[in-house]
């Protein structure tokens, strides 16, 4: 019994013991590799240790929201805009952006690959019945998909070539790949995926629609007194900065010959008010 | 030292931690239940559905009660290890003493018949039927314990699947699936059954060897 | 000596009855009836395991009742012949060495370090007897204890039920098997839905049984 015990003690002992700041994020952003890439340099400066809660943008925006979490790291500015306005987050920037891919097989049997608007190309996939797979898991990804479906006029749900995976960016590709479906992908998973599925980047344009923004806010300290609010300023201070904005950039840049994460130095491509 | 085993022993601490915490009440129960010797019809359909307990449920209902905003919030408990513990305890809970209740139920009258047919006491008759159920407390114990560390839903969302914190073997294979990583996210599977094996197996051989 | 008087033993949809009874030293009484006549409750009545719920039952010294289907602790063998013992608060060392002794008497001694749960049927029921025999009791009461067995072990059962009578033991034997009861009682009694139909001493019981019913079931006709 005490051998068991001892070590249920300790762990109690040291989770008790660091003030580690907590930071909910997304899934895409840590599955990336980005935050291991980065964050044992803010641990080194400043010696507070980052606890990283990967989830959907809904679920971390969520955890932050009930004061779980010190700072939020996410990507979908109607949601942050509307955490802002409930006081539930401040000091919001926007780190970095890449772009959403709509992704398909090599055959392109829609003939998505001339359009120059991406509108024009999910009409083209509803008018021909071909096969998309939509992650229908309320993930930001999964809210851009909804919203270009909306603005192109269309609704896909419940038609038979419209399939939801429920399940994350990965496993969604693996899907689209193995069924010959379009799917809409960001693009660091895709790119981490390419090798390993049988899809075509059909659409990748600097299209403003496209754009998938990254943001960081603190959690809200004057209604969740206990946050570490001092840490998640220091890391906001810490993310913004020259130097660190250039290593996002450079993250992976010669594995994939482009950017990943292109930094943004706290400027908002798409406003969040 | 090697993510692989950090992650490892994160679990197995997590989860016999979990096991043993519940064990502490399902036992008990469990046994005074059982030795009863009669069919203890109401106690027996809550334990029994409370076997089906989605952990998911579990692991929400744990949130919100450790949550910064919830009632045990000031224990500052979510994300944590002893939180995980918490959650999955009660996940154990009704496996443990379900399992002890039915098979020790299944002893009492003919372990009670040949106590006071050789003239001994109840409480001879009651010490005997602890004695007997040694193989009993253990299915229940690996039951238990086979149920919480291959479980997915009340970990992610109570220990947050932290890096170097909270990270167990099940939510590892999550990510790695997530991440598309399948091979790996299979090779840690293969590792979460050998070590659920190789403990239910020592557990299975400790109630196996015979009281001298 | 265990004597019975208005025994009476009431479950749902069934009754039994049993107005006068008696199990004398050195005697073995045979218990006789179809399935459901009521004979393993009256065992356990007069064993004291079962309360009546009318009349009494007066047991002079122990009497240990021997299950159909003896519950051999998961220990070695030797430990379960010893348990009535240890039960009586004998020590340990003492204890041991009277069940290796009764071991002994049932042909069991070999397999004394041995997990019981291995041993096969008819070990099984010599090793009970030897547990319940290691107590010393006044009166054996046998629920059916070589049902089941190989003619080997029936034979041996029955050689230990024939020493222990003779020892003075008082025996209540109940059976299925008239060629056992003929061989080993030395009264015999007939039980029918919870009533005692007949009850004499064993020559004349089985040679010329008073009631239709009791030679119905002699001879081997079903009987209701």
């Amino acid at each position: 019994m005490r051998r068991w015990l001892f070590p249920l003690v300790l762990g109690l002992g040291l989770s008790l013991a660091a003030s580690p700041l907590r930071l909910a994020t997304t899934t895409s952003v840590h599955d990336s590799g980005l935050l291991d890439a980065i964050l044992p340099g803010f641990t080194a400066e400043t010696g507070i240790p980052v606890q990283v809660i990967a989830v959907g943008t809904g679920q971390a925006l969520a955890i932050a929201g009930r004061g779980d979490a010190d700072a939020a790291l996410v990507h979908a500015p109607a949601l942050e805009a509307r955490f802002l306005k409930e006081q539930k987050g401040v000091l919001h920037a926007c780190l970095a952006k890449n772009r959403f891919l709509l992704v398909g097989p090599p055959e392109d049997p829609a003939g998505v690959r001339w359009e120059t608007n991406v509108l024009n190309a999910l009409r083209k996939i509803y008018l021909k019945g071909a096969l998309f797979v939509s992650r229908g898991d309320e993930s930001g990804t999964h809210k851009k998909e909804l919203e270009l479906w909306r603005a192109a006029g269309l609704r896909p749900q419940g038609k038979p070539w419209y399939l939801e995976s429920g399940s994350g960016m990965g496993a969604t590709l693996t899907l689209a790949s193995e069924k010959g479906a379009y799917t809409l992908t960001d693009l660091g998973t895709f790119l981490f995926m390419r090798d390993r599925v049988r899809l075509l980047a059909l659409f990748d344009r600097d299209d403003p629609r496209m754009t998938n923004q990254y943001s960081y806010m603190a959690t809200n300290p004057e209604r969740f007194p206990w946050v570490n609010f001092e840490g998640a300023k220091r890391l906001r201070a810490y993310l913004l900065r020259k130097d660190v904005q250039e290593r996002i950039g450079a993250y992976l840049k010669d594995r994939f010959g482009q950017s990943l994460f292109e930094p943004l130095y706290g400027r908002c491509p798409i406003p969040v008010p | 030292m090697n993510e692989l085993v950090e992650i490892t022993l994160r679990s197995l601490l997590v989860s016999g931690s979990a096991t043993l915490l519940a064990a502490l009440f399902g036992l008990p129960l469990g046994l005074w239940l059982g030795a009863r010797g009669r069919p203890q019809r109401l106690a027996a359909s809550l334990l029994y559905a409370g076997m089906g307990l989605p952990p998911v449920v579990v692991g929400l209902f744990f949130y919100f009660l450790l949550s910064r905003s919830g009632p045990l919030g000031s224990l500052g408990l979510l994300y944590t290890i002893p939180g995980m513990v918490l959650a999955e305890s009660v996940l154990a809970f009704p496996l443990i003493a379900g399992f002890a209740m039915a098979g020790v139920a299944e002893k009492a009258n003919p372990v009670r018949r040949l106590v006071k047919s050789l003239g001994g006491s109840e409480l001879q008759a009651y010490l005997t039927l602890l004695a007997e159920s040694r193989r009993v407390v253990v299915a229940a114990l690996a039951a238990g314990f086979g149920a919480v560390i291959s479980e997915v839903g009340a970990v992610t969302i109570v220990g947050g699947d932290i890096r170097h914190a909270t990270r167990v073997l099940t939510t590892a294979v999550v990510i790695e699936t997530r991440k598309g990583e399948l091979e790996r996210a299979a090779a840690l599977g293969a590792v979460l059954l050998g070590v659920t094996l190789l403990i239910t197996a020592v557990l299975v051989l400790f109630g196996e060897r015979e009281a001298r | 000596m265990i004597a019975a008087e208005g025994l009476e033993k009431r479950f749902p949809g069934f009754t039994l009855r049993a107005p006068r009874l008696v199990a004398e030293p050195g005697r073995v009484l045979a218990v006789l009836g179809p399935s459901g006549a009521g004979k393993s409750t009256l065992l356990m009545l007069l064993s004291g395991l079962l309360p009546p719920d009318a009349g009494t039952v007066t047991r002079e010294g122990p009497a240990v009742y021997l299950d159909q289907h003896p519950y051999l602790l998961e220990r070695s063998v030797l430990e379960n012949a010893a348990f009535g013992l240890r039960l009586k608060g004998v020590p340990r060392a003492r204890a041991r060495e009277a069940a290796l002794a009764w071991l002994a008497r049932v042909g069991l001694e070999a397999l004394a370090p041995r997990p019981a749960r291995g041993l096969s049927g008819g070990e099984r029921v010599r090793l009970a007897l030897a547990r319940a025999l290691a107590t010393e009791p006044k009166a054996l009461l046998l629920d059916e204890p070589t049902a089941n067995l190989d003619p080997a072990n029936v034979a041996r059962v029955e050689a230990l039920i024939r020493e222990e009578k003779g020892r003075g033991r008082a025996i209540v034997l109940v059976t299925h098997n008239l060629f056992q009861a003929r061989r080993l009682a030395d009264r015999a009694l007939f039980l029918l839905g919870g009533e005692v139909v007949e009850e004499g001493p064993a020559p004349a019981f089985f040679e010329t049984p008073q009631d239709p019913r009791t030679r119905a079931f002699l001879s081997g006709e079903m009987v209701w």
